[in-house]
């Protein structure tokens, strides 16, 4: 059930891989290295000037033991940016093996199966093998009982159960049929029963399975908005510190000698981004992967970022924001009938009705009323309900219990009911319920309200998405009276009742027009044009083909209440990028403090008051600053791979919390962290 | 330090603040095109110019008639200053400016820095002065307040293209706000003592029945307009230090007040013009409150004295009066120096040069971390919205959106753009400084040795970049490279930081206003301002770390331990 409380805490909790995978490890090392080619690593300009740097001190190191110098502090300084760069290179590669098992699991899936096209496109006997990787769009593909389905596709002709354990990772076999809502089929999956005809809608590679693969491996990402826009940011300010460590040479040559180019290596690295520039891209992948293990697939990681941004939810009332079905809510006898009669007709007939609403109906008399239902006699007859008579029931012990439609039962009474029977039944259609009536032999005993149930704990969640500044959009087909009982129920902001696929996209529209970020979650084709238009659109897997093409997300559990975590995890992944750029940036104060004074001490002896750390040695204060620099890349690796962690609360109380750690915090952090390192090497004898 | 000193400080800065309020609506009516009480005047101007006021320009017509404007500005400048000795209103006869120091001077009156590489009584003829200097006072004033007011626009609504008409808001900006208040400012210095003449200089016999010279000129109307449009060129060689510049602490106080309101009064017009007073008020209170810290700095800088002094047996009840005049006093300099860094004017009434070195370096820092606090006119605010960018775009993802700032998303394009006008700053100040320092025909210009002599240069290039205009004092400034590099460095200041901001205007005009929500980041209100405050002192600040500990900083635990160079 929801948890209304932790947000992401519950949801998340499914098959939480522990944080480092000691057996992902071997491999991510050899990643780290692999990541070290400098033609990549571009990419990421922090870390690639960070490398530039680490072979310059290193080749700066090997010429002053080359010479007989001492090279010790040189070497010292060169091998912690290296692994500077490294602890970078390994945070990406340990963010995208943990999505890399998934993948292979996928892969498996995606054999290269024969399909059996079809010659002609009435014929199934008619067919011949070709390779899956050969299909194109629009061939037309059999598949029968025992087969992998090739390709992605919509099922033109047939029914069959089909189970998709490979993508989704449920093995319960669903159905997938011709028309309808459910016609969509995805390539790897296996069809259990039964046949199908399948028409392919994804040319080769480019399957929803190769998207997944691609995703998960973090191998097509590309760079969101906001990365790009921070890339910059962490860029430039590597130009104002590259600017300002320059400038240290012509400066310091006045009335003295300026520091040496090891020296200078070490103030630039740890003064220019690392931690933020090492951590971005991990940051990115654990976030699309959060994503992946709640079983939601994104189209591109700007769908993600975009979630966060969500001003307005837009949610289906049945099945997001009430629990499906009508269930028994209230009996409403006639005057002169006792509740508990009324109750006992009501379960009696009830005793064969299958249906949830049936089974509601004893779920709520023994809740309200302590009837234990009795087992279903021997020698009752049941009378099914058709259509005809919108009545069903039971015959027992001479007595006939019957619960039907209002005007049904009433015609069966002979047309006489008590006026306020006809009240009771009107006034439960007007708040939005299903009226039901109870007879027993013909005589009408009451009324059983049926109604939407809202989901437990939608209230709350409702409240803390409004506190988070998101609007919830309630969605049905239900008349307006209806709409608004439900809507007030529930909590949701607003409302659209008797809703078409053109009123969803008109308000979409409107609330674009606004400014406003709106995401959907839908399954229907006709929900494809107002999944195409929001900001965030998330398909059913379940749904049709459209639809999951419109969408730029696909939720392979089919729960559209999803669309709420999925809005958590796209506002988490940017926090967590703001709090670590935040520290980040906050961390250069105390390194400041560490370095400067070391650097010129030496050109002015007094400067030494500026030593608040009191750091040993200039040599074990710059080497103390650039083991920190390094180590707290590795530290915040968890944090990068689990996000921050994110409470619904308003941006004020929220903004004010993480400043308060990642601000206050990246500027306290590195004194106590610098001296403690300094103090570690001057016991260990060094520098 | 004292109780009176203090009280003094609050009480110019209370009124400083309480004018800045009026100013602002008044300012912010100006820009709706609201106030019409010069209309005729205003019409003519246009009709000459071919002028359609009504107009709107998008950022890059505004950015091109605002360059264009400056570059005819430079142009007569420059022919004036070249020309001058043949040019009427010349009583001492001040002969044509070299090409070195008519390119730097004229640089330095159309960027609003007023850097005086030369001495106004001596180098500058009466038509200089008012026909050149004087009206760039107003011309550069009004291009920094109509630029910052094309900007306020951007934020104001979604979907626009245009920022106004340049041509417009300059006009309206100089008739309206400039000429009205320098007017009265102006009668209130000839009250107080300022000569405003076009007579010779007058020539006295002294109590030892010497001859002097005593420099006149058309002075108090140009201080006028020298403080209100934050130029800070002095009439005068040493600025408002000069008794008919500066004649009393009454003058100094309206100084401080006139070159500090208007950049004040324009957070509070932006407040206006975005439709929410409160974001203005955000911008000023960091603005105020690095005035107020600075201020306090200087103060207790200099009130603590010299120790090497005072260990000569000079009482150091009276702080360190070097360079300072008694007739301001210690609290009122140290405001004034306090504003007129912080606010881009860079008129002086006392030497930074022989400040103690901490309280030396606080101006000097001021300046560097941008020019913003509270800036030029004009551009302290649009620098101060760059900074407002950049603090929402680190610390607004910490509430879990794509930051925003009044709506506007701030994205990739504005962030380059963001970064690269911060870049500049330090490069012109660093990169300069440091070829300075190792450059012969540059360190000759230096007077003192050791750290002082690098704060000298360090302060120069600083000055220049951040258009502040002030000088530190110690350098020989008008030599060819100083000339040539510091008008660069003015240059660069000024337009390369504008050309990007003006983008990042056009950029968010274009974008909806998002409606604020609960899910908003709030950026009104202290958690904001202190927020502002950091990102100022660590992406403005930081860079100069090492260049202030190797000048003033090394200067002052060197002064301590008695050493001196």
């Amino acid at each position: 059930m929801l948890d209304t409380t932790t947000g992401l805490g519950a949801t998340n909790t499914r098959a939480r891989p522990p944080m480092l995978d000691p057996a992902l490890l071997p491999r991510a090392i050899g990643d780290a290295f692999r990541k070290l080619n400098p033609a990549t690593l571009i990419r990421n300009p922090v870390i690639f000037v960070t490398e530039v740097v680490s072979i310059l001190v290193t080749v700066l190191a090997g010429s002053a033991a080359g010479r007989g110098e001492p090279w010790g502090f040189q070497a010292g300084i060169a091998v912690w940016l290296w692994f500077t760069v490294l602890f970078a290179t390994f945070a990406e590669a340990v963010a995208e093996g943990r999505g890399r098992a998934r993948a292979e699991s996928l892969r498996k899936a995606r054999t290269d199966t024969q399909a059996k096209v079809l010659i002609r496109a009435d014929d199934r006997s008619l067919w011949q093998p070709r390779g899956a990787t050969e299909l194109h769009v629009g061939d037309l593909v059999l598949v029968e009982a025992g087969d992998l389905i090739p390709s992605d596709g919509e099922v033109v002709q047939g029914i069959a159960s089909v189970n998709e354990a490979a993508v989704t990772g449920e093995s319960a076999p669903v159905i997938r049929e011709s028309g309808g809502d459910r016609s969509a089929v995805t390539g790897g999956t296996l069809v259990v029963s039964d046949w199908i005809v399948v028409r392919i809608t994804a040319a080769p590679g480019s399957t929803f399975l190769d998207r997944m693969i691609s995703l998960v491996e973090g191998a097509s990402r590309q760079k969101t908005p906001n990365e790009i826009a921070l890339d910059i940011l962490l860029a430039g300010m590597t130009i104002i510190f590259l600017i300002a460590v320059a400038s240290v040479v012509g400066l310091a040559s006045w009335n003295g000698q300026p520091p040496s180019v090891p020296v200078l290596a070490a103030l630039l690295v740890t003064l220019i981004p690392t931690t933020i520039g090492g951590l971005l891209s991990a940051i990115g992948i654990a976030g699309m992967d959060r994503l992946v293990r709640f079983n939601v697939m994104a189209t591109s990681g700007r769908a993600v970022e975009a979630a966060g941004d969500v001003d307005v939810l837009l949610l289906d009332k049945t099945g997001t924001i009430t629990l499906g079905n009508r269930q028994a809510a209230a009996f409403v006898p006639v005057a002169g009938v006792a509740e508990r009669d009324l109750a006992e007709a009501a379960v009696l007939s009830s005793l064969a009705d299958e249906t949830p609403e049936g089974r509601s109906i004893l779920a709520f008399a023994r809740d309200r009323h302590g009837i234990t239902p009795p087992a279903l006699p021997a020698h009752a007859t049941v009378v099914p309900f058709t259509a005809q008579t919108r009545i069903s029931g039971l015959d027992m012990d001479g007595a006939q219990y019957r619960k039907g439609a209002a005007d049904s039962l009433i015609r069966a009474a002979g047309g006489g009911a008590p006026a306020a029977l006809r009240e009771a039944v009107d006034r439960i259609a007007r708040v939005g319920g299903t009226p039901l009536v109870v007879a027993k032999d013909n005589r009408i005993l009451g009324a059983i309200e049926l109604k939407d149930i809202v989901k437990p704990g939608i209230r709350e969640r409702f409240a803390a998405l409004r506190k988070m500044g998101i609007r919830t959009v309630m969605v049905t087909g239900d008349n307006r009276l209806t709409a608004a009982a439900i809507a007030t129920e529930a909590g949701v902001d607003d409302f659209i009742a008797e809703a078409t696929p053109q009123d969803k996209l008109q308000y979409i529209r409107d609330a674009q027009g606004e400014g406003r970020l709106v995401a959907m979650a839908g399954d229907g084709t006709n929900d494809a044009p107002a999944l195409a238009q929001a900001d965030v659109g998330v398909a059913m897997q379940t749904g049709t083909q459209a639809a999951r093409e419109a969408g730029n997300m696909v939720d392979l559990d089919s729960d559209p209440t999803k669309l709420i975590e999925v809005v958590e995890i796209g506002k988490q992944l940017l926090i967590t990028r703001g709090a670590l750029t935040t520290f980040s940036i906050a961390n250069d104060v105390a390194k400041y403090f560490a370095i400067l004074p070391a650097i010129f001490v030496l050109q002015y002896p007094e400067l030494q008051a500026l030593n608040v750390m009191r750091l040993a040695s200039p040599e074990s204060a710059i080497l103390s600053a650039v083991i920190f620099n390094a180590l707290i890349i590795v530290a915040l690796v968890p944090l990068a791979l689990r996000g921050v962690r994110y409470t619904p609360v308003g941006a004020a109380a929220l903004l004010r919390r993480n400043l308060l750690i990642y601000g206050l915090g990246g500027i306290v952090a590195p004194f106590v962290g610098i001296k403690i390192i300094d103090v570690i090497l001057q016991l260990l004898g060094i520098a | 330090m004292t109780l009176l000193g203090w009280a003094q400080i609050a009480l110019v800065l209370a009124l400083t603040v309480a004018a800045a309020v009026p100013i602002g609506r008044y300012i912010a009516a100006v820009a709706d095109g609201r106030v019409t009480w010069l209309r005729p005047v205003e019409t003519l101007f246009y009709r000459v110019g071919g002028i359609d006021p009504a107009r709107g320009q998008d950022w890059r017509g505004y950015a091109l008639a605002m360059l264009a404007a400056n570059a005819a500005g430079f142009v007569l400048l420059f022919a004036i200053l070249r020309l001058q000795g043949v040019l009427p209103l010349n009583p001492q006869g001040a002969s044509g400016m070299s090409s070195w120091l008519a390119f730097n001077t004229a640089v330095s009156f159309v960027t609003n820095t007023n850097w005086q590489a030369y001495s106004g009584e001596v180098a500058a003829s009466y038509l200089s002065q008012m026909a050149g200097f004087t009206v760039q006072n107003f011309l550069s004033a009004s291009t920094g307040i109509a630029l910052a007011l094309a900007v306020s626009r951007a934020f104001a609504r979604g979907g626009l293209r245009e920022l106004g008409n340049f041509w417009a808001d300059f006009t309206r900006v100089t008739l309206y706000v400039l000429l009205p208040m320098a007017v009265v400012l102006g009668f209130a210095f000839v009250a107080l003592g300022m000569p405003q003449t076009l007579a010779d200089y007058a020539t006295a016999t002294t109590l030892e029945g010497a001859q002097q010279t005593i420099p006149l000129g058309p002075v108090a109307f140009q201080v006028a307009i020298k403080h209100l449009g934050t130029n800070g060129g002095g009439f005068f060689g040493v600025n408002s230090l000069h008794p008919f510049e500066g004649p009393d602490a009454i003058a100094t106080a309206l100084q401080i007040m006139a070159q500090a309101v208007i950049p004040f009064a324009l957070c509070l017009a932006f407040g206006r013009i975005v439709g929410d007073i409160r974001q203005g008020r955000a911008l000023l209170a960091v603005m105020l409150g690095f005035v107020v810290v600075a201020t306090a700095a200087i103060y207790a800088a200099e009130a603590a004295g010299n120790p090497l002094m005072t260990a000569m047996g000079v009482d150091p009840a009276m702080g360190n009066m070097e360079g300072k005049d008694v007739r301001f006093g210690l609290p009122l300099v140290a405001l004034f120096t306090a504003t007129t860094t912080g606010a881009s004017c860079g008129a002086v009434n006392a030497m930074f040069d022989s400040f103690t070195p901490l309280g030396g370096m606080v101006p000097l820092f001021l300046i560097q971390l941008g020019e913003v606090l509270p800036g030029g006119v004009g551009s302290g605010l649009y620098g101060m919205l760059v900074f407002a960018l950049l603090a929402v775009f680190v610390a607004g993802l910490m509430v879990g959106r794509t930051p925003e700032y009044l709506g506007k998303k701030v994205q990739a394009r504005e962030i380059k753009l963001a970064m690269l006008a911060v870049l500049i700053l330090p490069t012109a100040i660093l990169g300069f400084t440091a070829v300075s320092l190792v450059l012969p025909a540059a360190i000759s210009s230096i007077q003192d040795g050791g750290p002082h002599g690098l704060s000298e240069m360090l302060y120069a290039y600083t000055s220049a970049a951040g258009n502040n205009g002030s000088a530190f004092g110690g350098l020989t400034a008008d030599t060819p490279w100083l000339n040539t590099t510091l008008g660069i460095a003015m240059l660069l200041g000024r337009f390369a930081f504008v050309v990007p901001v003006m983008a990042i205007a056009g950029s968010l005009a274009a974008k909806p206003r998002a409606p604020e929500g609960a899910g908003t980041f709030p950026t009104h209100g202290p958690l904001f301002a202190g927020l502002l405050a950091g990102v100022i002192l660590i992406l403005g600040g930081l860079q100069f770390l090492p260049s202030l500990t190797l000048g003033p900083i090394a200067e002052h635990f060197s002064l301590l331990t008695g050493k001196t160079f």
